[in-house]
Order: C-alpha cells, then sequence, then structure tokens
C-alpha cells in the first residue's frame, strides 16, 4: 500500500524541526515579546546567511558519506586574499570581491578531495588536519594582522535591501541582499543534489561506496566535487561574513565549524552518510540561531546558549536514532 | 563420461580462451576454456580456491589475466577488459552484497546506470520512473518503485538487483551465491524468475556451493578444481555424488551416522518454551553425547530458540532445565556458567574477529584459562592454548600469530568450535556449522562434531540443509512455522522423504 501524503510527512525530519522551531519561538516570544516581529525574524536571518551556506557546502560532503571540518580555515584564507587585493590595490569592485573567494575555496577543497581519496584515511582526520595546517600557514605567513580599509563601495552593498517592508510602528525595515544569497544558494544546492547526475552519485556513494565503484563512478571525480562544492560555498560565506563586519580577522570563523556541523545533522543529515535535505539544513541553521538570539533577547548569559544548544542537538539526533531504529525494526512493513 | 556440446549449434555469448592468471608464485587459473550460449542457466561449481571467483574476476574486469587469456563477447574480441567496460558489453554480476544502494527509492536503484559517465548532465525523474516501471513490468514484479531500498526483504532486493542489470540490457547475468540468504520459497521463486530470463534470451551463470539448487536450476555444469577446468556436464547426467567426486578428486561414501544407542544423562530440556511471533510451546530434551538435528526452512524460528537457550532472545513462557534443575538464562553469561556454547550461524560477523590474531580468537571466550600471576593475560598460556586447539582440530593454519581472515571457512569454522570447546561445555548449540564451506572441508567440521559427542557434549545442530542433517545426526527434530515435530530417527529417512516432510507435502508420522 502507497503510504499518504501525511504519513509521509510525519516521517520526515523537516517537520519535527519546524515543530522544534515553532515551540521554541512561542517559548522565547512568552518570555520577550520583541522576539516575534519581522524586524527580528530578518535580522536572525542576515546574521546566519553566511553560517547557512556553510551548511549548505557541508551538507554534500556528509551525504556522500564523508565530513569537512576544514571549511573554515578554507573561508579565512579565501577572505584574507580577498581582502589583501581589494584593499592593497583598492580595487573598487564588490563583484571582484565575490568572485576571488571562490576559485580559492575550490582550490582548497579539491586538496581535501586528493588527500581523502588516495590516502583513504576518514576525512574527519584529514580535515581536521588540513584546518589545522591551512589556518597555520595563513597565520605564521601574515603574522595574524587584521585588515581594514574597504573602499566605500563594499559597505554600500552591505547595506542593499532587497525590498522593504513598513511596519505598524511606521518603521522601515527590508530584507537584505545577504539573505537572498543564502535564499539562491540553497536552490542552487538543492537543483545539484536532486536534478544532476553528479548529485544522485553523491546519494548513492553515501548508500554503498562499494556498489558505486562496482557501477563503473569515478570516485575520485565525485569527492572533487563535493570538496569543491564545499570550498567554493566557504568562499562565498567569507564574501557575505566580510561585508558584513567590513574587516578580515584570521581567527573570526576558526572555531565554528562543529556549530555548522551540528545544524547540517541537526537538518537531518546522517554522519554516515546517503541522507540529508537542503530544506532540513536550512530549518537546521535557523533553529540554531533563534535559540542563540533567544537567549540575548530573555538576557540569559551567553553560556546558557551553548548549554541549550547542546541539549538541542542530543534531543535531535535521539529523535533521528529513535525513527531510523523503528524503521529498521519493522523492515518490510509498508504504511 | 563425455563433456556436454553446446545446445543447439549456436555461436557462443561468451567464450574465454586459455584463461590463465598468476598471484604472485600461485597459479591461480590454468588453461581454462569456459563458454556460454544464449538463454542458458549454467553453474559454476568448485572448492574454494579452485578458480572460480577468479575466472568470474576476469570476465567482469576486475583482475587482468595472464597474456595468451582471450576473451569473446558476442563475438567481439575484448582486450584490456576493466569492470566499467564489462558492463557497457552487458556482463552483470549480482554479488552477494547485492551492492545496491540502499537508500535510494527501487526506481534510481533500477535505473542507476543512467548515472555512469560524467558531467553535470540532468537526470529526469520521470525517465528513471518509467524506465523502472518498464523493467518491473515485462518482468512482472510486483515492487513498491518509490520505497526506498532498505525497506525491502532481502529476496525483494535481491529481485531489484537483477532489475537493474535487466535494465540496462544484461546479456550474462553471474548470480554469486544467490540462495545463501533466502528461504525456499524465495529460492523457488529467484529459480523460476531466472528460467523466465533465460528463455527471454539471457545467459545466466549460477554459482553456489548448494549442489541441490545446481542440478535443479542448471541446465549445464562447469566443475573446476584447483584451477583447471574439469568438465563441462549437462545437468541430467550429473548427481551430487558425482559432483563431489569431480570437485574434490576423491570417491566420497556419504557419511550416515553409526549404529547408536541413545545415550542417557540429560543435559538441556525445555519445557513449552514460547516467544509470541518466533516460536511456540518448544519441548525437547537433549542428552549428554547426542548430536540432535533441529532442521526447517529460514524463517521457521531455529534461530530464534537457538537464541533464547543462549540467553539473548528471553522467552515469553515455559522453562528451561540444565541437568534436570530448572535455570534462568537470562544472558548470555548465564548461558556460558550453565555451559551452554553457541556458534552463530554467521560465523564471520558475529563468531570470529576477523582483524585479530588466531590466538586472541581461540581464547576470547575464556580469559580466565589464560591469567598469569598478577591477573594480567599471559602470552605464554596464551600461545599454549591456541596451539593445542589448532592441533586438536586438524587447523591447517601458519601458526597462532595470523589475523584470522587470512584462514579458509572451513579452518576458521574449526577455530570458533576450539574456542567453544576450551570452555567445557556441556551443551553446544550449533547453526548452520557447515554453512559456505567446501565439500571437502566439511568432512573434517563433521569429525570435529563427532568427537565432541564422544567427549560427552549434547550437540543441538541447526541446519536448513537436508544432508547435513542426515550426515550428521541420528535424530532430528523439525521446526515449522515456529513449532517443533518430533524427533525422527534419520536412519530411517532420506533427502527426499525429509524435505517433503519439511515442506509439509508428507504427514510427519514416520
Amino acid at each position: 500500500m502507497k503510504s499518504s501524503v501525511w504519513q509521509r510527512v510525519l516521517q520526515t525530519t523537516e517537520f519535527y524541526l519546524i515543530l522544534v522551531i515553532v515551540l521554541v519561538g512561542a517559548l522565547i516570544s512568552f518570555l520577550n515579546p520583541d522576539f516575534l516581529s519581522l524586524q527580528n525574524l530578518f535580522d536572525i536571518l542576515r546574521r546566519n546567511a553566511f553560517l547557512g551556506i556553510f551548511a549548505l557546502g557541508l551538507l554534500p560532503v556528509l551525504i556522500s558519506g564523508g565530513i569537512d571540518v576544514s571549511f573554515t580555515a578554507v573561508a579565512t584564507i579565501a577572505q584574507y586574499i580577498m581582502a589583501l587585493v581589494i584593499t592593497t590595490h583598492a580595487v573598487d569592485s564588490v563583484l571582484l570581491a565575490f568572485l576571488i573567494p571562490i576559485p580559492i575555496g575550490i582550490l582548497l577543497g579539491a586538496i581535501n578531495a586528493w588527500i581523502v581519496t588516495y590516502t583513504r584515511v576518514h576525512p574527519v582526520i584529514i580535515t581536521i588536519a588540513t584546518l589545522n595546517a591551512f589556518h597555520g600557514l595563513l597565520v605564521f605567513i601574515t603574522g595574524g594582522r587584521w585588515i581594514y580599509g574597504f573602499p566605500a563601495s563594499f559597505a554600500d552593498f552591505a547595506r542593499v535591501q532587497v525590498f522593504t517592508v513598513t511596519d505598524a510602528a511606521g518603521r522601515t525595515l527590508g530584507m537584505s541582499v545577504f539573505i537572498l544569497m543564502w535564499l539562491l544558494v540553497a536552490v542552487l544546492t538543492w537543483f545539484v543534489l536532486q536534478h544532476t547526475r553528479i548529485g544522485r552519485k553523491i546519494f548513492a556513494i553515501g548508500g554503498n561506496l562499494e556498489a558505486a565503484r562496482r557501477s563503473g563512478f569515478n570516485i575520485f571525480r565525485i569527492h572533487l566535487f563535493v570538496y569543491g562544492f564545499t570550498g567554493a560555498l566557504a568562499g562565498i560565506a567569507s564574501f557575505i561574513h566580510t561585508a558584513q563586519n567590513q574587516m578580515v580577522e584570521p581567527n573570526a570563523i576558526v572555531g565554528r565549524e562543529l556549530e555548522v556541523v551540528a545544524a547540517v545533522i541537526l537538518g537531518g543529515a546522517s554522519i554516515f552518510g546517503g541522507k540529508g535535505t537542503v530544506l532540513g539544513t536550512v530549518l537546521g541553521v535557523f533553529l540554531i540561531g533563534m535559540i542563540r538570539n533567544g537567549v540575548i533577547l530573555i538576557g540569559l548569559s551567553s553560556y546558557w546558549h551553548q548549554v541549550t544548544f547542546g541539549f538541542v542537538i542530543i534531543v535531535a539526533a535521539s529523535i533521528n536514532a529513535v525513527q531510523s531504529q523503528l524503521r529498521t525494526r519493522n523492515p518490510g512493513i509498508s504504511l | 563420461m563425455v563433456s556436454a556440446q553446446p545446445r543447439r549449434d549456436e555461436a557462443p555469448v561468451m567464450s574465454v580462451r586459455n584463461a590463465n592468471k598468476h598471484y604472485g608464485g600461485v597459479h591461480a587459473l590454468r588453461a581454462v576454456e569456459f563458454e556460454m550460449v544464449a538463454g542458458e542457466v549454467h553453474c559454476l561449481v568448485g572448492e574454494n580456491g579452485s578458480g572460480k571467483s577468479t575466472l568470474v574476476k576476469i570476465v567482469t574486469g576486475v583482475v587482468r589475466p595472464d597474456e595468451g587469456t582471450e576473451v569473446f563477447v558476442s563475438g567481439a574480441k575484448l582486450t584490456h577488459l576493466t569492470p566499467y567496460a564489462a558492463l557497457q558489453h552487458g556482463i552483470h554480476v549480482v554479488h552477494q552484497d547485492l551492492s545496491l544502494f540502499p537508500n535510494l527509492s527501487v526506481a534510481e536503484n533500477i535505473a542507476s546506470h543512467k548515472y555512469a559517465g560524467h558531467g553535470l548532465r540532468l537526470v529526469g525523474w520521470r525517465e528513471t520512473n518509467e524506465l523502472a516501471r518498464k523493467v518491473v513490468n515485462e518482468l512482472d514484479i510486483d515492487l513498491d518503485l518509490q520505497k526506498a531500498v532498505r525497506e525491502l526483504s532481502v529476496a525483494d532486493q535481491q529481485l531489484v538487483a537483477i532489475c537493474r542489470s535487466i535494465a540496462s540490457e544484461a546479456v550474462i547475468l553471474i548470480m554469486d551465491e544467490p540462495t545463501a540468504a533466502l528461504t525456499h520459497f524465495e529460492t523457488q521463486r529467484l529459480f523460476s524468475f531466472l528460467r523466465q530470463l533465460a528463455e527471454r534470451g539471457v545467459s545466466v551463470l549460477f554459482i553456489s556451493h548448494r549442489l541441490d539448487e545446481v542440478l535443479e536450476i542448471g541446465e549445464r555444469v562447469t566443475i573446476l578444481r584447483d584451477g583447471a577446468k574439469v568438465g563441462t556436464y549437462a545437468a541430467e547426467e550429473l548427481n551430487r555424488n558425482e559432483i563431489v567426486r569431480l570437485m574434490t578428486g576423491k570417491e566420497v561414501t556419504s557419511g550416515r551416522p553409526r549404529d547408536y544407542t541413545r545415550p542417557e544423562v540429560e543435559v538441556l530440556r525445555t519445557d513449552g518454551l514460547t516467544r509470541h511471533g518466533q516460536y511456540e510451546d518448544v519441548s525437547l530434551e537433549l542428552r549428554s553425547g547426542e548430536i540432535l538435528g533441529l532442521i526447517g526452512p529460514r524463517g521457521a524460528g531455529r534461530t530464534e530458540l537457538a537464541l533464547s537457550l543462549f540467553g539473548l532472545n528471553p522467552p515469553d513462557a515455559g522453562r528451561i532445565y540444565v541437568e534436570g534443575k530448572p535455570v534462568e538464562v537470562r544472558t548470555n553469561r548465564d548461558a556460558i556458567r550453565l555451559g551452554i556454547g553457541y556458534l552463530p550461524e554467521n560465523r564471520l560477523r558475529e563468531g570470529l574477529v576477523l582483524d585479530q590474531s588466531i590466538e586472541n580468537n581461540t581464547v576470547i571466550t575464556d580469559l580466565a584459562q589464560i591469567l598469569g600471576r598478577w591477573r594480567f593475560t599471559d602470552p605464554a598460556k596464551r600461545s599454549k592454548l591456541a596451539e593445542s586447539v589448532i592441533n586438536d582440530f586438524h587447523v591447517v593454519a601458519p601458526g597462532v600469530k595470523p589475523r584470522a581472515r587470512a584462514l579458509s571457512g572451513g579452518n576458521q569454522q574449526k577455530i570458533v568450535l576450539g574456542k567453544w570447546v576450551r570452555t567445557s561445555p556441556k551443551c553446544l548449540i550449533l547453526d548452520s556449522p557447515t554453512n559456505g564451506v567446501d565439500v571437502g572441508a566439511k568432512g573434517g567440521i563433521r569429525q570435529v562434531i563427532d568427537q565432541l559427542a564422544e567427549d560427552g557434549i549434547a550437540v543441538l545442530l541447526i541446519s536448513d540443509e537436508e544432508s547435513e542433517i542426515l550426515e550428521n545426526c541420528p535424530r532430528t527434530l523439525i521446526m515449522r512455522d515456529g513449532r517443533i515435530h518430533g524427533p525422527y530417527e534419520t536412519a530411517e529417512l532420506d533427502e527426499e522423504r525429509l524435505r517433503a516432510m519439511i515442506r509439509h507435502e508428507q504427514e510427519l508420522a514416520v
């Protein structure tokens, strides 16, 4: 028998995530009514856009059965080189600033892919190593110097609104261009995963690597694509991060890897590969961003964010585990 | 016996000429000639190490044969065959592990060859679903195409794997031990399906240790021994003993249990043991030095019952008695303490730690025996114990240090038996002990089991192969749909009769 649409929805991680978002949102706005405003919603989305793009970059790697924790170092190198080019040569081009980090990310991602494929060491080891190596090299070469002094167009770009609305109180608020970029990257990721050969191959190697080899898939090419994709998106995220902060600091992003990994897994991707969705990934990032925002609005110490963050991960991971246990315990039972 | 000529006068769809392969100094395949015609079911049999898998790996492009080996498919000579090229020429293998993508839908698995090749090319979901539906409809199979493959039974997954090969226009379908995980009913369904494929012109190469099945499904049988071809025969010219003789090069006498009087001392007894949905009202009695058979199809509850006796699957009702006293077997530690040992069906996954040394595997069930003065394990004691197991059980091993993975299936099984015997059990439950073991090695394991019984251990031998039961057990129980029937004296039975009783084609009264 075919399961009804409703039953299928009930089985998805996204459904539970939305449920949790609504419940947590209701709790926060009960404690501080300011939480529930369009202004605050846009604010959460804008502040988390670069993390959201990191997460989307990580998603295909996780689906393929790998993992990459080096993307923060990749992003830092990409934004540093971009900032050097823009500030020392006084190039007044936002487009160039956007374009420079992407090939740098792809190149560094390709290095990850190459090492992972040819050493066959678990990618968590490889990318922890490259995270440290990339970041260490950058700090060593640059002396950890911060970079300021971006051209005015750069600051202008950070203020671009896609559209504006006027709320009941007469204030004008708008959706930042960074939110639009996050949205576009999400659509792109979804399209690649769902509608291209390489996307389906990524799911396939995450489901059964040996079977993929036997089917004649070129595993190195697939690795090259997924790690390159992570790198490319890390590049885009680093551009947003630079534009939002108007400066580059070599220690600003490194250290946030696990937060992003957690968000993607919260969104239903499996650490063992073969599973994950774009919608879940976006919701996972949003939930974590919302909790961080809520903790501040309620007036708690930011350490409480860490506590609730840990708690939410445990609950979400447990729900996932129970769901998959229920499925495997009743194999072949059709709903 | 005359080697069979190919049926009809057809040109072979695949032929292999003068196939040789050396692995280092080992001559794994010696001048083998092999051919298949369109639409036949051809069986390939031989013991482990006879060259079956090397031959398959050559025609599927996984290993490169020695110079001078020629492979022709549909008349064209193939040189520098790669796995991908073999697929392109229609040579498909359904591996024992099926090589499916469990996280993808049935439709995507069937159409997955569309993803091979490079590029960011788009995939059409409609195209994928239509291709899958077409194949499934043509072959008249009932499968939910949108379901994830991991949610299907093993038998259905196997059908998906076959459909995938058909969807990518397989000319030759190689089935590697396809019935190992199937119930009798599922095996019959698979066979009728394979015959249907053969009628459509697909050539099926069927590889199996189960000689009864080889005789049932095969039209021709090619036998390999020590890397060389013994011959290709028409299946109707062969019988089971003949195949064993050709495979091993030795005369076999079908070993039946000797004259036998039942021992007196009761070791294990159950009374009304029940676990709902698995087995009902099981009462059996096992005596010291007895080898009692328990036969039934997969899914009848055999393994579940065995796990209950070993404390890993608590029963809902009923009692277990050891030496006449009622006992509680709540965990496997209880079972070991009470003297009950269990040799699992899947020895590779559950019985051995494959990447540990042979000696570590032999001592793992009883570390207390090898403790030294300070309660640390004593390497000298460990080696001595391991060596005694190897000697007592005639294990062919290059010493005790290599990893268990390096041993052949039969010798691995002896190690598993040996480690249990070291714990001085009163009762051993052996689940399919010769499953997947060579015909030749089966004899060695049989001797070990006899030896155990002579030493006074009560043995419960679980199997789904009639021959294994008849050759080892003077008495056997039959398990069907979770219920026990018997015991029956096996001296009065033959394979046909026993099989009929298991399938309930014949009344159980003997």
